[in-house]
């Protein structure tokens, strides 16, 4: 568990990372909520990269004499219409959901966060130009925006990667415009200046490293939402497509069953959505508590 | 005067829980105030003064707490008291004076509101006679135009004149111990001794008691009947204040005494004993630096209304003149002090012959270059300005938290130097050695590093490349006397080995005595006097000179 924060922030140097690591443990220890929040991450990372090889069942693979079997010994979560077993099917679902939402984090983190470093720093035109962009964005209800980029572009993984990318990009600009701004004539940026820095230099060596911490806790704050919203697209079907394991799916074509009393086809995909969700907001708050304790709620 | 004290306070720990298990802050300290009386409590940064006096208020932070000792105010036991009664008490017999008065006023709300709170809150006056009361407050605090000054919020009225709408607040209740925590720092020398003039007047005609928190001997003594030094948490003497500066008893007092700057001390009287002498200065140089008619204007906001801008009719202001016209010249090896109050422009000049700011109009000629006439954005590539370097006021925010102590100092060499690998690696040893930074430290971060430690990281940095001319903007006003003392002889001991000229930009006129040659007495914008050290502080020509000099704060020689 100790690597995690290692990963979630790319720090120059070693004895910073050690530092880092002592005072994560130090907040660990004192906030369960977080220390519990990283072990569920750490459960969700496992399902993702080991799941599909260790479940019992091909999460793939239909047997329609099993066909909507309610939870027992064999088939802990039950099976779908199709006979698919849904433990199978929720922890093989894990790769792809998490995927989407890391893959789009990390994009909007790149593009947003650089286009809004920009505009804080130089001010003038990029500001001017990152912020009408960011308003643009936010004119529209965003998860609608979101549907029609899908639709627009095609039902592919990527365009759904990207989709909610763009719906995140003005607030990691609009954050990163402000945490540029606030060190734009701090002292030590000044004294970078006098060493002969460029201003373009000084953007990516000294505001930039400056402002990731904070980027890295907003990064886990966006990941619960982007899991929601590519899980929101695939259950109004536009988004992965069926036979994929993926939860929206599997919450969208389990709903109609528990009108007739087959509950669980639908509820373990949407409880595993909302651990997921639950767990990235919590681990956020965490983060934050450890980068930046002054903001501690 | 009674013999029963006001506030008593005996064998007072507080402890603070930290990660490393807890730290006492403060540890058996004794301390008593008699009804009437002012007493200073004395120490650098991290003495416990600061937190013995929230300790007797019970506003320690959420780790802090009292471990022993009893805190008793005219009668009564203060740690034992429930939290609603010392919440009455607090603002009605207790008040307090923060350092940041910007701060401790809050920002959306009049000013003259906020006075009727605190009288309302304690039951001081009705909703009828609030307004009126609350005028007469601020009458009190000499603020002039009281009535329409109610209106005002705290942003719109200067640093002075929050400080007196603090000073109204905490005296609105007329409480009967005032518990001032470095009430003055921040402000102008001027505006300082205004406002302790009056906290002296009204506490005085009130018969109340004050616990002034102070870092600065010379405030100590010019307006407190006792003085209590406190180092590393404990009380290490208490005395007269006319007696602990003729007959200090403790190590201590005599080191944080010697460490202040004061008229007839040299550079070196500073220091414990036993430094050896300056080599003599060799006779200025050609000069290096010329400054002619130079001149920064601000646009100002636009005034009138939203409408009014909207049809057009906005009349077009004159722009904010902040560098009005000046003109000096620094010759090599020479040191020359811009001195001035906040707002004076002196930042602003130094930003401009730094070439990070683009004057509005006039020249800048450094070494035979016109360097005015190089935008701002483009001189960092400019081969003059590995030359022209600069130390910062504050030595922490003008370090970089993600690099180490080598990469800062390394950062001018590797833009501007040729040197690189094992060569830039000695060299950086070098200059940490020059600077008296121990090398072992140099793979240290910032927040790893003390106060003094930074401040000479930042003067590594600046003297890197060997430049002609530093700028050094009040690089010690972040930093404890003792080790402002060290810092100013190591400034000056490196001016000294290497030829460099110093323009050292200042307001507190004992500093710049001890490090310049020439200095400029600056006054919005313009220069008011300009003359040799001696002459301009001995026998200055300028009524505004002669008013800044009386303001300082002196403790008795």
């Amino acid at each position: 568990m100790t690597d995690m924060p290692a990963e979630a922030f790319p720090l120059p140097r070693p004895s910073a990372t050690g530092n880092l690591l002592r005072h994560a443990r130090h907040v660990l220890a004192g906030n369960p909520v977080t220390a519990f929040s990283f072990l569920l991450l750490l459960f969700l990372v496992g399902c993702a990269l080991l799941g599909p090889s260790l479940v019992p069942y091909d999460p793939q693979a239909s047997n329609s004499m099993r066909a909507l079997q309610p939870p027992s010994a064999q088939h802990l979560f039950g099976t779908d219409q199709l006979g698919r077993d849904i433990l199978s099917r929720v922890v093989a679902a894990t790769r792809l959901d998490l995927g989407i939402a890391f893959f789009s984090v990390a994009l909007v983190f790149a593009v947003g966060g650089l286009a809004g470093v920009a505009a804080g720093f130089f001010g003038g035109w990029t500001d001017r130009i990152v912020g009408r962009l960011a308003d643009t964005i936010m004119a529209f209800p965003l998860f609608v925006l979101a549907m029609g980029v899908v639709a627009a572009l095609g039902n592919t993984v990527t365009n759904i990667v990207l989709a909610t990318a763009i719906v995140n990009f003005p607030l990691y600009a609009r954050i990163a415009r402000g945490e540029a701004l606030v060190r734009r004539e701090a002292g030590y940026v000044q004294a970078a200046r006098l060493c002969g820095n460029g201003e373009m230099r000084i953007l990516l060596t000294t505001i930039l490293p400056n402002i990731l911490p904070i980027m890295a806790v907003q990064m886990s704050l966006t990941m619960g939402y982007a899991i929601l919203n590519a899980a929101g697209l695939s259950f109004i079907g536009l988004g992965v497509r069926p036979p994929t394991p993926e939860w929206g799916i599997m919450v969208a074509e389990g709903a109609s069953f528990i009108v007739s009393g087959e509950w669980w086809v639908a509820l373990f995909p949407g409880l595993a959505l909302m651990l997921a969700v639950f767990c990235f907001n919590l681990l956020g708050d965490g983060l934050r508590d450890i980068v930046d304790p002054q903001r501690r709620t | 005067m009674s013999d029963i004290p006001l506030l008593d306070i005996r064998d007072l720990s507080v402890e603070f829980a930290t990660r490393r298990g807890t730290v006492r802050a403060v540890e058996r300290v004794d301390l008593s105030i008699a009804k009437g009386e002012t007493v200073a409590v004395v120490g650098e940064s991290g003495s416990g003064k600061s937190v013995t006096s929230y300790a007797v208020m019970r506003i320690l932070d959420r780790a802090g707490r009292i471990a022993e000792g009893s805190v008793t105010f005219s009668g009564m036991a203060l740690r034992a008291l429930p939290e609603s009664e010392m919440r009455d008490l607090r603002g009605r017999e207790i008040s307090m004076i923060f350092q940041n008065p910007r701060a401790a006023l809050n920002p959306i709300r009049k000013v003259g509101r906020q006075i009727e709170d605190v009288l309302r809150q304690h039951g001081q006056a009705g909703r009828a006679d609030a307004r009126a009361r609350a005028i007469a407050v601020l009458e009190q605090v000499r603020i002039a135009r009281p009535a329409e000054r109610y209106h005002a919020y705290p942003y719109e009225l200067s640093g002075g004149m929050c400080q007196r709408i603090v000073i109204a607040l905490a005296l609105a209740c007329r409480p009967q111990l005032l518990i001032a925590d470095e009430p003055t720092t921040g402000l102008d020398v001027t505006t300082q001794k205004s406002v302790m003039d009056l906290v002296t007047e009204l506490t005085r005609a009130r018969g109340m008691s004050t616990l002034l928190i102070t870092h600065d001997l010379g405030l100590a003594a010019t307006y407190c009947d006792r003085v209590v030094v406190m180092e590393k948490g404990r009380v290490v003497e208490t005395a007269g204040a006319a007696e602990i500066f003729r007959a200090p008893s403790h190590p201590y007092t005599r080191r944080l005494m010697r460490a202040t700057p004061r008229p007839g001390a040299g550079l070196r009287d500073l220091l414990p004993e036993g430094a050896a002498p300056f080599p003599p200065a060799p006779a200025p140089g050609a000069p290096l630096l010329r400054v002619e008619g130079l001149v920064k204007e601000y646009a100002r906001q636009e005034t009138g209304g939203f409408l009014a801008r909207l049809a057009g009719r906005a009349a077009p202001e004159a722009p904010f003149r902040a560098v009005d016209g000046i003109g000096f010249e620094i010759r090599r090896g020479e040191s020359l002090g811009l001195v001035g109050e906040s707002g004076c422009g002196k930042s602003t000049t130094s930003m401009m012959i730094m070439r990070l700011l683009d004057p509005t109009a006039g020249r800048i000629t450094f070494d035979g270059h016109d360097i005015g006439s190089i935008a701002a954005r483009g001189f960092a590539t400019s081969p003059l300005r590995r030359r022209i370097q600069m130390v910062f006021q504050d030595p922490t925010d003008s370090l970089n938290p993600r690099h180490s102590a080598a990469r800062a100092i390394s950062d001018p060499i590797r833009r501007l130097g040729t040197l690189r690998g094992a060569a830039l690696a000695s060299r950086v040893e070098e200059l940490a050695t020059l600077v008296g930074l121990p090398v072992a430290l140099l793979d240290r971060f910032p927040h790893q590093l003390s106060g003094g430690q930074k401040a000479r990281v930042g003067i590594a940095r600046a003297i890197a490349l060997d430049p002609d001319l530093v700028i050094l903007d009040e690089p010690t006003a972040a930093l404890d006397v003792s080790v402002q003392a060290v810092v100013l002889n190591l400034l000056h001991d490196l001016k000294l080995r290497l030829g460099m000229s110093y323009l050292f930009v200042s307001h507190d006129l004992n500093v710049v005595r001890l490090l310049c040659d020439r200095v400029i007495v600056m006054r919005a914008g313009r220069v008011e006097e300009e003359g040799p050290v001696a002459q301009v502080l001995e026998r200055p020509a300028a009524a505004y000179t002669r008013e800044l000099l009386a303001a300082i704060p002196h403790p008795p020689a």
